[in-house]
């Protein structure tokens, strides 16, 4: 890598961390307003809000029955990584390892939904859940959730398999490994760190996903998000602050999912590995 | 390889001056002028990869560095391609002091060891990148495009991109992407590494062509002591970030200065003996129980434990263990002769040459003539 | 394999068995591994999309067009794509005009992980905490707006929320550091050493990115472009908190959301999802197209 020194170069350096400054703090203002906000007694046109307390906490847990809804955002979110992990890496690895008729068809129906607003599926297949009884229940959310998760785990996971020698796999068959015990002693050590990865972003993607979510679920199967949009509208009859204080549980909760996460993964494995030379 | 440095222009008009002067095509060789490095430092952090460099390179030489992986050779090249900043030292071309350049302002061709294809452009783009860059009229750059492809003999394949060629050819499309800018020093870093070895001997004669060919100043970074001897007109050899010798091809391999530079030499048997007595610049050393004489280029005194080295050519196996003895244990038939190893008595290994078979085991002695055995102080020198 | 006369007659009636034919064509125990996640796709995917496309063709009245000829025909139904369209685009083209210099410096950076981690951060955020901060911290008396009078860069306060402003600072907010996170992927998987042979060649800082680094990641590019341009362009909560839904973020998805839900026209509802699937597939085959006139190889450098 080159370091420029020129002046002109040292100007462009300077812009671009500003930038980044600029960003940053803009995020954490975001963030503080929100935070400071559930602290409030009242605010309104002020710096800062003229007295600090600490009820609205308890009081949006009861009146939101927040445990309630954390316990099935993350029953749903879980369910949604594990599935969408065991059907992408194993549909992965087929699509992988074998060329097949049909593949490039199989290939598209993996991408579509990618490419395909929420909503445009997500209408249609809120009103067929309904119609089969699965409407408002924790289970037809964590099937329409599937629904983007499964061919991104896919789309993540055929390039980390393409690039494991098949040749390995060969040699662990000679020794006499059945396809199972391929898997979990073979391929899984060697794909966890991309599956993990992948996985990571599939449950940030899922606590955040609004549209879908909101379509299916019902009092018993909000997730947070959406249970954070419904309060926006009540909020006429409960207090702004307790709307700030969910916000602010929503994000401590998804940080330290987060944060447990990134001690695991590195989310730039996704892609490519960074080069640098010394 | 015994040539001096030969200063030959090709067709073309040989290396112009570095970029800046207003030379055309006709400058002379030698404009670009002597290459001094100056007490060149490297660190990274508390690493010191380079610990104070000192050579002089004269207008065309072609020098090779050699040592072994993390002795500072690619650091010396990075550093003098201006990829790397320097911690200490000054580097100038003639009267020009270029340290302190970027590289794209220092003139000088490189030919990287991934050879560093542009691999969205023709082989003729990537050549004619550095001309593009130095504003050559479109002209002059076809010719000089297709003179460079020639001189690599890659002239048919000008409309390739570099993923559909060879390593052997992308190597030439590097190289031909160096010279094609006429520059005063080019720099070369393992180029051969990569190449089977059948295609690594061709290619080392190639380079050797074409440097003659062009004339300009190259510095060849390598680990390989075949390819350095056979190709440099001096070697500098490194170890440590340090440079324990320099010297022409034959006077190293004859007369390494320092156990280092003789190990890479080809001496692979180290054994440590105590000096009995000293007589000029010979020496006589007890080791292993028995006494050997050897040649000291450095004094030594009686009493000090020295390193002895000898060539496995040179260390011949007797079947009657008089003298220094040991056991065999492998051997193995090269067609002249049966080289094997063994183990000393005190436990040191030594590299021996048979003239018959031997057994796993058996217990053989060792001759050595003693103008063949070097004697180094216990550091190496 | 001992067979006797009768039972090889047999084989070779029979031909080679099923099991091998199919393997041939390279369908086995392996291949079936694709099944499960196939048909989970089909059945909540495939089968819906169907659904919905045959709905939107069955009005409650009218002709099978009905549903789409009342959305072109409508301009409060027909503004939404443009209204949408001015969202996503300057949105996403902001976030990757962002995100390349910024990637190209954190790239040359030892210790990525810190800076990447808090530029990740607006990802646990989600639209409504994004929409609450942002209609008190942009709002006529919030902090932003305090700060540019004090700084008397502005006279009066800036009207950025409940407007088109608003939610085009939640989308870049939001936006950018999955943006980021590929471009950086992008621009780090180029051979470093590429660009040092152009310095070598005489290449300084503006031509080495036109010439080397620009062509080797246009298709890179345009697929952080489509995957960005698709998040923007879904934009639902945020353009209705922090917008004005009636007005000028009246974006595609509420318009589609109301059909369905609040006017339980199902039908409409489904036609104007589909007219946002469409016009968002032609962007990003566009896109996707023009990925053709760059290079598409390998950018890892040569053999090396």
């Amino acid at each position: 890598m080159i370091r420029e020194e020129g002046l002109a170069a040292r100007l462009w350096r300077f812009a671009i961390w500003a930038a980044v400054a600029v960003f940053v703090l803009n995020v954490v203002a975001v963030i503080a307003v929100v935070v400071i906000d559930s602290f409030a007694a009242r605010w309104f046109g002020t710096w800062l809000p003229p007295a600090f307390v600490t009820h609205w906490y308890s009081d949006a847990w009861n009146d939101f029955q927040l445990s309630d809804i954390l316990i099935v955002t993350f029953e749903i979110v879980a369910a949604v990584v594990v599935i969408s992990g065991v059907l992408g890496v194993t549909a992965a690895y087929a699509m992988a390892r074998r060329n097949f008729p049909g593949k490039q068809a199989v290939m598209l129906i993996f991408l579509a939904p990618l490419l395909v607003p929420p909503l445009t599926y997500g209408i249609p297949l809120a009103t067929l859940l309904y119609k089969a009884g699965l409407g408002g229940t924790m289970g037809g959310v964590i099937l329409a959730n599937l629904v983007p998760t499964v061919p991104f785990m896919v789309l993540v996971m055929i390039p980390f398999i393409e690039q494991i020698d098949p040749r390995i796999e060969a040699a662990a068959r000679v020794f006499g490994a059945s396809t199972f015990s391929l898997f979990i002693r073979v391929l899984v050590p060697l794909l966890l760190p991309g599956v993990l990865a992948g996985l990571l972003l599939v449950m940030v993607r899922t606590i955040a996903m609004f549209e879908l979510t909101f379509l299916i679920s019902g009092p018993t199967s909000q997730t947070l998000v959406v249970a954070l949009y419904y309060a926006v509208f009540a909020s006429g009859v409960r207090a702004g602050q307790e709307v700030d204080v969910m916000a602010v549980v929503y994000m401590i909760s998804t940080l330290i999912w987060l944060l447990i996460a990134l001690r695991f993964v590195s989310p730039t494995q996704i892609v490519s590995r960074t080069k640098q030379r010394a | 390889m015994t040539e001096t440095p030969v200063l030959q222009r090709s067709a073309s008009g040989g290396p112009s001056a570095p970029r800046g002067s207003t030379a055309g095509g006709s400058a002379a060789p030698d404009a670009g002028g002597v290459l001094e490095l100056a007490g060149l430092r490297r660190d990274f952090g508390s690493f010191k990869a380079l610990r104070g460099i000192d050579l002089t390179i004269a207008p065309g030489e072609f020098v090779a560095l050699l040592g072994p992986s993390g002795c500072g050779k690619t650091t010396a090249l990075n550093c003098i391609a201006g990829l790397m900043p320097l911690t200490a030292g000054r580097i100038s071309l003639g009267d020009r002091r270029i340290d302190e350049l970027p590289p794209e302002q220092r003139g000088f061709g490189m030919v990287f060891q991934s050879y560093a294809l542009f691999p969205h452009m023709t082989v003729r783009k990537n050549v004619g990148f550095g001309l593009a860059m130095q504003k050559v009229p479109r002209k002059e750059a076809e010719t000089r495009i297709d003179e460079a492809l020639s001189l690599v003999r890659l002239h048919a394949q000008g409309d390739k991109l570099p993923g559909q060629m060879s390593g052997g050819q992308q190597q030439r499309v590097a190289i031909a992407r160096a010279i094609v800018i006429r520059p005063p020093v080019v720099l070369m870093d393992e180029p051969l590494s990569n190449l089977d070895a059948k295609l690594r001997l061709e290619m080392r004669a190639e380079i050797r062509r074409i440097h003659e060919a062009i004339g300009s100043t190259t510095i060849y970074v390598t680990h390989d002591q075949d390819e350095a001897l056979s190709m440099a007109d001096r070697i500098v050899v490194m170890q440590e970030g340090m440079i324990r010798q320099t010297g022409a091809p034959e006077a190293l391999y004859e007369r390494p200065l320092h156990a280092d530079v003789a190990e890479f030499m080809g001496f692979r048997t180290r054994m440590r003996g105590r000096v009995q007595s000293v007589q000029g610049d010979r020496a006589t050393v007890e080791t292993g129980g028995a006494v050997l004489e050897g040649v000291a280029r450095n004094p030594v005194s009686v009493g000090q434990t020295v390193t002895l080295m000898i060539r496995p050519e040179d260390l011949l196996a007797m079947v009657e263990t008089a003298g220094l003895g040991g056991t065999v244990r492998s051997i193995e038939y090269r067609g002249r002769a049966f080289f094997g190893t063994a183990s000393l008595a005190d436990g040191t290994d030594v590299f021996f040459r048979s003239e018959m078979r031997l057994s796993i085991g058996q217990r053989i002695g060792f001759t050595a003539p003693p103008s063949q055995i070097l004697v180094f102080a216990e550091d190496g020198s | 394999m001992s067979a006797t006369a009768p039972a090889r007659q047999e084989v070779r009636r029979a031909g080679i068995p099923l099991r091998q034919r199919l393997r041939a064509r390279g369908i086995d125990g392996i291949t079936l591994l694709v099944l499960p996640a196939l048909l989970a796709l089909i059945a909540l995917f495939v089968y819906p999309f169907v659904y919905g496309l045959v709905v939107s063709f069955a009005p409650k009245v009218g002709p099978f067009y009905e549903n789409y000829r009342k959305f072109f025909s409508d301009p409060f139904l027909r503004s939404t794509i443009w209204h949408t369209l001015a969202l996503a685009f300057p949105t996403t083209l902001l976030s990757i005009l962002l995100a390349l210099p910024i990637a190209f410096r954190v790239r040359l950076m030892r210790r990525q992980r810190a800076l990447t981690t808090i530029l990740l951060l607006p990802m646990t955020l989600g639209t409504v905490l994004v929409a609450q901060g942002l209609l008190t911290y942009l709002g006529p008396h919030g902090w932003f707006n305090r700060v540019l009078l004090l700084l008397h860069i502005t006279q009066a306060p800036l009207l950025l929320t409940n407007n088109y402003w608003g939610v085009f600072a939640s989308l870049v907010l939001t936006g950018f550091p999955f943006t980021f996170l590929l471009t950086l992927s992008y621009v780090s998987g180029i051979d470093p050493a590429l660009e040092e042979a152009a310095a070598t060649l005489g290449g300084r800082a503006w031509d080495r990115f036109r010439r080397i680094f620009l062509p080797l990641l246009a298709p890179g590019l345009a697929v952080t472009f489509c995957l960005s341009f698709v998040q923007s362009f879904s934009v639902f909560p945020s353009a209705v908190l922090l917008g004005a839904p009636a007005g000028s973020t009246h974006v595609i998805s509420i318009a589609a959301y109301q059909a369905a839900f609040e006017q339980y026209n199902y039908s409409l509802g489904s036609a104007i999802a589909m007219i946002m699937g469409v016009v968002q597939l032609v962007i990003v085959i566009a896109v996707l197209a023009s990925r053709q006139l760059f290079y598409r190889g390998p950018v890892g450098g040569t053999k090396g």
